[in-house]
């Protein structure tokens, strides 16, 4: 049954929905449309440092930007380590996070609300400082080499800042919180009578856990993965300051390419790119879950 | 009566109608949720719309109240047409299923609520407030917020707040609903003894059909959109328009015959099953065409069961297949020697009725012809 | 109650143990008189008297606070306006592209939102002359803009709990729409708007990618110093910003904590 007012005034149903429709379209939808349109640009030196697509009426729109993107393995390559480094992220933080978000849904009542708060408060803190906590935990001179030094486990300092190792710890440890909240949803949620039917018929904790709790997860589990997958391939900060010049993620080559070389229409041909392989089939991946989240209800 | 045409579809002569209904439809994509009802309801009735959930009763209410605004047809109160008044401009007011209440605000500011959009001032609202609030027995409780009130509570704060802008109609929405049982049955006198009182016009929505036949003074049976009888409680039992109606409300026996004959007031039907003739009184000046297939009605206690024959115009034979002990009286289910399943409510009154019967025995079946109806459609 | 298993406290106990050791290491260290970062040379409050005299990351801090508040005001005003059109208004047309609208700033990476949100500035600069050059009203712009959809989708939670009839029986009682919504609706959804307001702050207060993009000469926020500051190295100033930081957040989570679970009973 449609339960929508018949009254409201047409008026002040398109003021609502049209400032932020508007603002939406002018600020978030049509920069896109310029980003293409300089991605088929030449790079200059001047300001703005590209070459405008009218000249003298004729429209100079050229592919050479995305055929380089494809000359140069450069791209490909930290296209698909974006991809290993946020899958493999996203993987471990799922084997950290599931644990402690069981643990939490299953704690007495009044132990939950602070646990939860506690998962939560570093989110809430600076994300940059977060990352630099590690820089001084990691470094050749640092808090674990020293103690590992001084315990006499190794000899000489281990190299763990500048590696992938630092890039998928940094990443697990900024966004370990983005998995435990959707997996504590739908943990909290579950009927508990369930697992004690399970264990009425004779499973026991481990396979009524295998058999019962898990596969019910599930829709949080995949949450949990893309909430963490989603920032992480893209992310320039932590390859930046944990990774090296060998750790190459797409969003840094970006900011490389914009920032450093200076060269907009490659950059923009790259954001392209990303937008094609890595967001739309996200966005697509998002729009099917929530559908059919919407279905099952 | 028996012929299907619906008695007083118009409201008692005395009252003038406070709401008249005309050929108001309702649909909802292929859905038709109020198909083409006329109803009209007079000033001070406690007029009730029973039906199964989905029969289109909630939104007919709604289209009174203003929520729904009607495909076609018109929709006046006091002789206004409010087909498309905006619900803050009609002189209604709704207890919803839910009851509503807002949760930010105390109690005393639930009630004033309405007041305070017709710009009362604030004396007044206080003190009418306060008339409305004893008039629930909520005065104590002024200043609570919802979620520290009791279910029964706050289903009076909900009444409250809709009869203190004095509407024209208060509109019920199944207000017993989240009630437990023994609560319902307290809350129903209530409810009436309210009515009585404040002599507002309601308009109670509920699938309950002992909840409606124990409140109201009429009640609209509705299915699939239509409205299928409208009368009084007593008349809806005893001389439902249709099989559905009959079977809808109380449980009743329906056997399928054919009228074979007619003589002064009385219709001989012959039983489609064992083939047995019945005689049934009806009015005078009803008549049935020989032939007519017809069913014919008649409420479980209104059979008797026995072991001997009764030796009256009508009488089946049969076999108590099942008894369900309730208590106060029993339901003997018996399977006529034609092969039709029927059911007797027999009151346990031992020292009167000898030794009960029992599962397996064989029984005569015997009712008064004028405690019969006979239904066409 | 059950008992927990003794497998899922270790569990927990380890992962409070890596999300909190690191921020607490941080906190320890930067109360360090040594400037050496991973040398504990004895207690010291020095490097906060350091970080009060450094105008430059005071400068960038207020600039930043000033630019969070203005996109959190900004991003809850329209994200409550978009929360409202997806719940309330049912289907009208270019509704898909709204809703994609409002909800692909959630998966865009943020080097592509900056680059976008850049190069539209320039655009319209050259096309209209307005913004003329970039400074902290494009930053609060492109903010405000990927801030709306995260408001939006905790009001549209708030909004899609409620219970409709509330505002049907203000709308029964006499209130007119206008009303309705300031007396009902805005006040049972007001916990969302805080949220939303509050995660559109933090937001934006810990935004590098997106303002690196769009500031200007004069327009540098905390987390371009605190990232310049960074790449060149460990410096003990930065701890003790950290831990001024999270004190702050800290102390307003807890105290927002204990409101919260006081009002919790007044939940529609």
């Amino acid at each position: 049954m449609s339960r929508d007012n018949p009254h409201a005034s047409h008026a002040g149903r398109r003021l609502v929905a049209g400032v932020p429709y508007l603002w939406l379209l002018v600020f978030f939808l049509a920069p896109f449309a310029i980003v293409f349109g300089i991605s088929l640009s030449k790079a200059r030196f001047g300001v703005p440092p590209y070459e405008p697509l009218l000249q003298n009426g004729e429209v100079m729109a050229q592919w050479g930007n995305y055929a380089f993107l494809l000359e140069d393995p450069l791209y490909l390559t930290a296209l698909l380590n974006s991809i290993q480094i946020a899958t493999t992220s996203a993987t471990i933080c799922l084997l950290i996070g599931y644990p402690m978000a069981l643990g939490i849904a299953r704690a007495p009542d009044r132990w939950r609300s602070p646990l939860l708060l506690a998962v939560i408060l570093p989110f809430w803190t600076s994300f940059l400082i977060r990352v630099y906590a590690w820089m001084g935990l990691l470094k050749n001179e640092g808090l674990i080499n020293s103690l590992l030094l001084a315990l006499g486990i190794i000899d000489e300092p281990v190299q763990m800042l500048q590696t992938g190792f630092a890039v998928h710890l940094g990443i697990v440890y900024s966004y370990l919180p983005f998995m435990v909240l959707p997996l504590y949803a739908t943990l909290e949620r579950m009927d508990l009578s369930l697992l004690e039917a399970a264990s009425d018929l004779g499973a026991r904790p481990w396979r009524a856990f295998l058999t019962i709790t898990l596969p019910l997860s599930l829709p949080g589990v995949v949450a949990g993965f893309l909430l963490v997958f989603i920032p992480a391939v893209g992310e320039f900060v932590i390859p930046e300051l944990l990774g090296s010049s060998r750790t190459i993620m797409i969003g840094k080559v970006l900011w490389t390419e914009f920032f450093n070389n200076r060269d907009w229409p490659l950059a923009s041909a790259l954001a392209v790119a990303m937008l094609l392989l890595i967001v739309a089939p996200l966005a697509w991946l998002e729009s099917m879950r929530v559908r059919r989240r919407g279905a099952a209800r | 009566m028996a012929n299907g045409t619906s008695p007083a579809n118009s409201a008692p002569g005395a009252r003038p109608p406070v709401l008249s209904i005309e050929r108001a439809s309702r649909r909802f994509g292929d859905v038709v949720a109020v198909d083409r009802v006329d109803l009209a309801i007079g000033q001070g009735e406690f007029f009730a719309l029973l039906g199964e959930s989905g029969c289109g009763k909630t939104t007919l209410l709604r289209m009174i109240a203003g929520f729904e605004l009607p495909d076609e047809g018109r929709i006046l109160i006091d002789g206004q047409d409010m087909s498309r008044t905006p619900p803050y401009d009609r002189p209604v007011n709704m207890v919803f299923q839910s009851y509503a209440l807002f949760p930010h605000m105390t109690v005393a500011h639930n009630v004033g609520y309405g007041l305070r959009q017709e710009g009362m001032a604030r004396s007044e609202r206080d003190d009418r407030v306060a008339e409305v609030l004893s008039l629930v027995e909520l005065s104590a409780l002024a200043k609570r917020k919802p979620h520290q009130l009791s279910g029964g509570q706050r289903q009076r704060v909900a009444l409250a707040r809709g009869l203190a802008k004095r509407p024209k109609i208060l509109l019920l929405d199944e207000p017993l609903g989240a009630l437990d049982r023994k609560l319902r049955e307290r809350t129903q006198f209530e409810l009436m003894a309210l009515q009585a009182r404040t002599g507002t016009t309601f308009i109670l929505v509920t699938h309950d059909q002992e909840e409606a036949m124990t409140m109201s003074n009429r009640i609209a049976v509705m299915r699939a959109g239509r409205i299928h009888q409208i009368g009084p409680p007593r008349q809806l039992y005893e001389y439902p328009n249709s099989r559905f109606v009959a079977d809808f409300i109380g449980s009743a026996n329906l056997l399928m015959g054919e009228v074979v004959g007619m003589e002064a007031g009385v219709v001989r039907v012959r039983l489609q099953s064992g083939g047995q003739t019945v005689a049934i009184e009806v009015e005078a000046g009803v008549s049935f065409p020989t032939g007519q297939s017809v069913t014919v009605m008649v409420r479980p206690e209104k059979m008797e069961a026995g072991r001997q024959a009764f030796g009256g115009p009508n009488e089946l034979t049969g076999e108590v297949v099942d008894i369900a002990y309730l208590g106060d009286l029993s339901i003997y289910h018996v399977a006529t020697a034609g092969g039709i399943k029927v059911q007797v409510a027999m009151a346990n009154r031992q020292h009167r009725q000898g030794k009960p019967l029992e599962r397996g025995e064989g029984v005569h079946l015997a009712w008064h012809p004028s405690d019969a109806v006979i239904l066409t459609e | 109650m059950r008992r927990l298993s003794p497998w899922l406290v270790v569990a927990m106990a380890l992962g409070y143990l890596f999300l909190y050791a690191p921020i607490l290491i941080l906190v320890v260290y930067s109360f360090n008189e040594s400037k050496l970062v991973t040398v504990w040379g004895g207690f010291s409050t020095k490097w906060y008297g350091e970080l009060a005299a450094n105008d430059k990351l005071l400068d960038a801090a207020w600039l930043s606070l000033r630019i969070a508040a203005a996109s959190a005001t900004g991003a809850v005003v329209l994200g409550t306006l978009c929360a409202i059109t997806l719940v309330r208004f049912g289907r009208f047309r270019g509704r898909l592209l709204f809703s994609a609208m409002t909800t692909a700033p959630l998966v865009m990476p943020e080097v592509i939102t900056g680059l976008s949100m850049l190069l539209l500035f320039v655009a319209l600069q050259q096309l209209t002359g307005w913004p003329d050059g970039r400074s902290a009203l494009t930053i609060a712009i492109a903010h405000i803009t990927f801030a709306t959809a995260y408001v939006s989708v905790v009001v549209q939670a708030r909004l899609g709990q409620m219970d409709r009839s509330l505002e049907e029986a203000a709308l029964d009682l006499g209130a007119r729409p206008l009303r309705v919504f300031f007396t009902i609706t805005l006040p049972l959804i007001l916990p969302s708007l805080v949220a939303g307001w509050l995660l559109a702050f933090t937001l934006s207060l810990d935004d590098l990618v997106i303002a690196s993009f769009v500031s200007g000469p004069g327009s540098t926020t905390l987390p371009m110093v605190v990232f310049s500051s960074v790449r060149l190295g460990l410096s003990p100033e930065i701890n003790a910003l950290a831990t001024i930081l999270l004190g702050t957040v800290a102390f307003c989570v807890i105290i927002a904590g204990i409101v919260l679970s006081r009002r919790r009973g007044e939940r529609a």
